[in-house]
């Protein structure tokens, strides 16, 4: 797929790890391989950092979205399979799975977007966010990921439904204070009911204080909205801490669709992280930061951090095949696209590599147990995130650059079964051009038509979509309404499967980006499965000096955030 | 500081180091402070000192000798700039050390005083001050630490600058919005200055500042910081502020009197004790001198009551006005104010049947600022009976507590039974009645908190006053006992203010007064309240009860008589089963000049204890008792304070207190101060 220049053969030709990918999981694990002492190989096929984390340019999303999206051309055109050298392996080729599926992109200003192509650091998983307080900061503290990343605050969560009003989340008691949306009543009920989580978080951290109060076992292992509507929560409330504070996409109404119902310690949890956020850096204006230069940044960061640590980085090397021991079926290396063998004691994998079933029917049942992580598994669950990518002119919001904005399920029409979350970031992040902003736009599906037709709603809702058969009556309709909604100018919408990652011994595959805002699931999943190849080892241990920390506490934790 | 533990000291050793330089700094600097050396050297030193320990008072004088030594050498504008940028400087250094120094504000602010042409920078002052504010609360504000800065010294500052820079009050309300909305709604001292600043807009009249809608955006404003945080208490000060001038604000002077406005009072010549008349329905009034009180009831302490302000329109002249308080001149503050009419049968005007006598008031200061401008006007009517020969052995029998009395059957109270009138026209009354309403309505919504029971409760009581037509009093009752179960810790403090509803509540109609009203048969069907057994802790709407002349409070929970001093009729009290701990508490009973009966027995009155530091106020005990030419044992100093004013006294009950007041020696004790005593303790004193 990409022009493979000649490449010098890799010494050494051994490594305790070869890594396939430099997604978030992918780069969190070379690096902390390589801080642990292991000597780390990290391959990525693509010509950037990130893989499906990755910030592009406009051009560069687009052909990364078509070549990797369902119905590919049959195979690689990889050359045949030269005889291997060695006898004792046998080649096992390698076979790309497509993640994304119906990619549509559409581009209403070519001219200007051309112009500007090259200034836009668009994100392929988006949208996502870093929350102050979430594993992902921690572990870029601990592991000093955090030197190469700055960070900007989100300005504003804002809560959206079909009349086009967003409201503002009121997500702290100075929120709450300002608010003009909620009654006396509701501020009232809010505050009380984020004491109360307080509280009970201060009990669980303070064993002797039995003045706080706690929430009781059995409402704990109650569905979280019905612990709230205990609490006496009225329906807004209910529907601003479930969807735009703790973040859930499927209706916790609606027990039939509802794929996931949400526990209320889970939800305590999903709260405590907001809450924990929301206080921990100083000048962070919120929960939410967002990382300047695109998202892509937080796995280049680790990937820096490896190479100090001596990991050795070969970008646009694709691997071709895996080599398994002829006797023992156990796994050997894998075979470059420069033909050259290298080998490892471990292997871990981006979720696109898997191997075709064709070649699986003549290898030994050693050598399928081998392999078993990179079977495709058909899934019972079929769960897809449709995702949306808007250039627009003009923001959704007056004033505010950066925001959230959440669509709880049937706030825009009565069959919306998942939240829809919608990132507006501005040219302040240096992701786009100045005047100008990118939505990105995302929500749980188990169909692509179905979420497909959930973003196209969102997007209606907050941006004035081009009419193609008559300017006119655009601009008509402009005059009509007071407030000019910002003009869309580009557009992609695809679906991205969800594939888990798994750990296999020697192969582990690693999942693909979740449908989550943050980063938590995957950093956490990436810190399992390191404990899991190496042991019980801790990861970056030996990071955290002591000269280090109090430059840190001087600095908000060490976490640049720019104001 | 302020019950916050202090932390071990992490490094023993670097704090002496520390120390040990700081020593040496400072014996370095007073050396040049003693010597009067203003070297730049000295100078720099003094600075360093004072960055390191801004709370070394003295060598923040050093500075300004400094300062004033070096601008008498030479005084080129642009060197004292500098100097005065120097010292800047230090100070700001100084604050970054500690934000609450004293001597680092005062040092900034007599630094800008020294400058006449030094207008410029005063800009920039405000601008640093509002940022240095908005820095300093932003950081105490995160949620671990809960407690706001309460930086008074930089808000007294800020203060000074505005009045230099003459900054508009508008936009120092704003400021104060931006501190509350921006960085905390719980900064105490951004409320205060609030209020601060609308008081004084409002009271400019200036655009945009008129009292309904000002009060009305501001209740509006600071609901959202009382819902959202009920707890905390910064947003409770500025609407209970808001409360009070909603209520408050161009209200106007309230009075009653006895005799009220078109009564019909009946006098009795001298010793009218069991005169069997048969008047019932109307105030009987019996007056030994020959003499009765006119008194005056206003809600706010007013001064200026005299003979000019106050006038009669009959025959009688020449009334001395005297406050019920413990100074006796027109000019002093007092709520209650007496004088006394005498009458004398043989007198031409008082020789026919029937006289009306008209009250004038005007020219009347509240200490609120009140002015009675336009003059008041009240009539009522006097009959005279004629005298009625009684028996002397009849007039010296003891008055019972338990036998005499008859029901009350009679409806036509209403007259005495007034409430406070009201002297000059309320401007705002509709406004604020609505805004009362609209706060009632809301506070309703929020009932399971403490203080939004209290709120409720004082705002009832606050629309009670204000349309008086007794609604309320069951719910605020409720709520009182609410907040007793709620919070013993405030328990004394609720139970009066129930004590207070309650009373509004007996006398606020005529039914449920008459319940409590009865009439003593055995001294000549005078009436007679009784308000015993309502665990009452305190007294209220006494405006109401000017006529009384026979009060039973007995088993309550009175601390005090505070309050009866207006009841100037009264003759006979019951204060028997009650909690009073001394004489003191019974200071207010000094202004009944009829009083004749007193039972004070079954309370906790002791000779020296507690001690009460009010009594150092008055004029020392010992120079009265050199008056008298009487030796006052010292346990007995309070009590005689008390009895001695009360010369009518007849019969005085105090058994069941501390023992010192039974036995020979407290009975010789009041038999020498009250010479007319006849019966103590329920014994009859042998002459």
């Amino acid at each position: 797929m990409i022009d493979i220049p000649p490449y010098p053969p890799l010494d050494p030709s051994n490594y305790d790890l070869i890594v396939v990918g430099t997604g978030v999981s992918e780069s969190v694990l070379a690096a902390a391989a390589s801080s642990s002492g292991s000597s780390v190989l990290h391959l990525d096929p693509n010509p950037f950092y990130g893989s499906h984390f990755a910030s592009l340019s406009l051009p560069d999303l687009t052909s990364f979205l078509h070549s990797n999206s369902v119905s590919p051309p049959p195979s690689p055109s990889s050359p045949p399979l030269p005889p291997s050298n060695n006898h004792d392996f046998i080649s096992v080729d390698l076979v790309n799975r497509s993640l994304y599926s119906s990619v549509e992109i559409s581009s209403f200003e070519s001219e200007i977007l051309e112009e500007h192509s090259r200034r836009f650091n668009v994100d392929l998983a988006g949208p996502r966010v870093v929350f102050c307080a979430d594993e992902s900061i921690n572990l870029m503290l601990k592991s000093g990921a955090n030197n190469y990343v700055e960070f900007k605050s989100i300005d504003a969560s804002f809560v959206g439904d079909s009349s086009g009003e967003l409201r503002n989340v009121p997500d702290s008691r100075a929120a709450i204070f300002k608010d003009k949306s909620l009654t006396l009543l509701e501020k009232n009920q809010l505050m009380k009911f984020f004491k109360l989580v307080q509280s009970h978080l201060a009990s669980s951290t303070e064993k002797d204080d039995s003045t706080t109060v706690k929430i009781s076992e059995e409402d704990m292992e109650s569905p979280f909205v019905d612990f709230l509507s205990k609490m006496r929560l009225p329906p807004k409330i209910k529907s601003i801490i479930l969807y735009a504070i703790a973040m859930l996409d499927y209706d916790q109404d609606n027990t039939e669709t509802c794929r996931h119902l949400l526990k209320t310690k889970e939800g305590i949890d999903r709260l405590a992280l907001y809450i924990t956020s929301m206080g921990r850096f100083s000048n962070a204006l919120g929960a939410l930061i967002y990382p300047i230069y695109g998202q892509g940044e937080l796995p280049q960061a680790f990937c820096r951090r490896a190479a100090v640590k001596g990991c050795i980085y070969v970008l646009r090397m694709p691997i071709t095949a895996l080599l398994l021991d002829k006797e023992t079926g156990g796994y050997k290396g894998v075979r470059l696209a420069s033909g050259q063998e290298i080998f490892s004691q471990k292997l871990i994998l981006d979720p696109c590599v898997t191997v075709g079933l064709e070649s699986l029917s003549s290898l030994t049942d050693q050598q399928n147990e081998t392999l078993s992580v990179l079977v495709p598994k058909s899934m019972i669950n079929k769960e897809k995130i449709a995702r949306g990518v808007c250039v627009i002119r003009g923001s959704v919001k007056a004033n505010v650059s950066n925001a959230l904005v959440v669509y709880p399920p049937k706030s825009l029409f009565p069959e919306q079964l998942t939240a829809i979350r919608v990132l507006q970031l501005g040219s302040g992040l240096a992701v786009c051009p100045a005047d100008m902003h990118v939505l990105y736009l995302s929500t749980l599906c188990d169909n692509d038509d179905q979420g497909i037709k959930a973003l196209l709603s969102a997007m209606s809702n907050l941006i004035s979509l081009p009419v193609p058969e008559n300017r006119q009556s655009d601009s008509v309709v402009e005059n009509d309404t007071s407030e000019t909604k910002p003009i869309l100018l580009w557009r992609a919408l695809y679906v991205q499967e969800l594939v888990k990652g798994e750990f296999g011994g020697t192969i582990s595959s690693m999942p693909s980006p979740d449908g989550n805002l943050n980063y938590n699931e995957i950093v956490e999943s990436a810190v399992k499965l390191y404990e899991k190849l190496m042991g019980s080892e801790e990861l970056f241990k030996e990071e955290t000096s002591p000269a280090e920390n109090t430059t840190e506490e001087e600095n908000d934790g060490g976490v640049e955030i720019e104001d | 500081m302020h019950g916050r533990k202090r932390e071990e000291d992490p490094n023993p050793e670097e704090t002496a180091a520390k120390a040990l330089e700081l020593r040496s700094l400072q014996s370095q600097f007073m050396s040049n402070h003693h010597q009067k050396i203003y070297t730049k050297e000295a100078i720099q030193l003094s600075a360093k000192l004072l960055i390191t320990n801004p709370e070394f008072y003295t060598a923040w004088n050093y500075p300004k000798l400094a300062f004033e030594s070096r601008l008498d050498e030479d005084s080129d504008p642009s060197l004292v700039n500098s100097i005065i940028d120097e010292e800047l400087g230090v100070v700001q250094n100084a604050l970054e050390r500690n934000v609450k120094s004293y001597g680092a504000w005062y040092h900034r602010k007599w630094v800008l005083s020294k400058k006449g042409h030094y207008y410029p920078s005063l800009e920039n002052e405000l601008q640093l001050l509002n940022d240095y504010q908005k820095q300093a609360h932003q950081k105490q504000d995160d949620e671990k630490q809960d407690d706001p800065s309460r930086n008074f010294h930089a808000w007294n500052y800020r203060r000074f600058v505005v009045e230099l820079t003459k900054t508009s009050e508008e936009d120092e309300l704003q400021y104060t919005t931006d501190m509350i909305s921006d960085i905390s709604f719980t900064i105490y001292s951004a409320w205060h200055y609030r209020s601060v600043l609308v008081s004084s807009l409002v009271a400019k009249k200036a655009d945009g500042f008129m009292p309904k809608e000002t009060i009305r955006r501001e209740l509006d404003y600071v609901h959202s910081a009382i819902f959202t945080l009920e707890e905390k208490q910064s947003g409770w000060f500025y609407y209970l502020w808001l409360l009070d001038q909603t209520v408050k604000m161009e209200i106007p002077l309230r009075f009653s009197s006895w005799p009220s406005d078109g009564s019909i009072i009946i006098l009795s010549g001298p010793d009218c004790f069991n005169a069997s008349s048969s008047t019932t329905k109307l105030t009987t009034f019996c007056s030994e001198s020959g003499s009765f009180p006119l008194i005056l009831y206003f809600d706010q302490a007013v001064s200026g009551v005299s003979s000019s302000t106050v006038t009669i329109g009959s025959e009688l002249k020449d009334l001395v006005w005297e406050p019920v308080s413990d100074k006796k001149n027109s000019q002093v503050d007092s709520c209650v104010w007496v004088a006394r009419l005498k009458f004398d049968c043989r007198e031409p005007c008082f020789s026919r049947k029937e006289t009306k006598v008209k009250v004038s008031l005007g020219g009347i200061v509240s200490s609120m600022g009140c002015n009675l401008t336009a003059p008041y006007e009240f009539v009522f009517t006097l009959r005279i009976h004629d005298t009625v020969e009684v028996e002397l052995s009849q007039q010296e029998s003891i008055v019972s507590w338990t036998d005499g009395f008859d029901n009350w059957d009679d409806n036509a109270l209403s007259n005495d039974l007034n409430s406070l009138t009201a002297l000059n026209a309320d401007t705002g009354f509709e406004w604020r009645k609505k805004a009362i309403k609209i706060e009632i309505e809301l506070f309703r919504t929020l009932p399971d908190s403490k203080i939004g029971k209290l709120i409720l409760a004082r705002l009832l009581m606050a629309e009670e006053t204000m349309i008086s037509n007794g609604v309320h009093y069951k719910e605020i009752l409720q709520l009182y006992n609410d907040l007793m179960a709620l919070d013993s810790w405030h328990n004394q403090y609720y139970k009066d203010e129930h004590s207070v509803a309650l009373i509004h509540k007996v006398t606020s109609r005529t039914e449920s007064m008459s319940r409590h009203l009865f009439r003593y048969r055995n001294m000549n069907n005078i009436i007679c309240l009784r308000l015993n057994n309502l665990t009452l802790s305190r007294i209220a709407a006494v405006e109401k009860l000017l006529f009384v002349q026979m009060l039973d409070l007995s088993h309550n929970e009175l601390h005090s008589a505070e309050g009866l001093e207006a009841m100037q009729l009264l003759c006979c009290l019951n204060l028997s089963h009650n909690r009073i701990r001394s004489f003191s508490a019974l200071d207010s009973l000094r202004h009944l000049k009829q009083l004749r009966v007193l039972d004070v027995s079954h309370n906790h009155i002791c000779g020296e204890l507690p001690v009460d530091t009010t009594r150092y106020l008055c004029s020392s005990p010992l120079s009265n008792s050199g008056e008298t030419g009487r030796e006052v044992p010292n346990k007995y100093q309070d009590a005689y304070l008390v009895l001695r004013d009360l010369m009518k006294l007849k019969q005085l009950d105090i058994r069941g207190n501390d023992l010192i007041f039974a036995g020979e020696e407290f009975s010789s004790f009041v038999r020498q101060v009250v010479p007319k005593l006849v019966w103590l303790d329920g014994h009859k004193l042998t002459s």
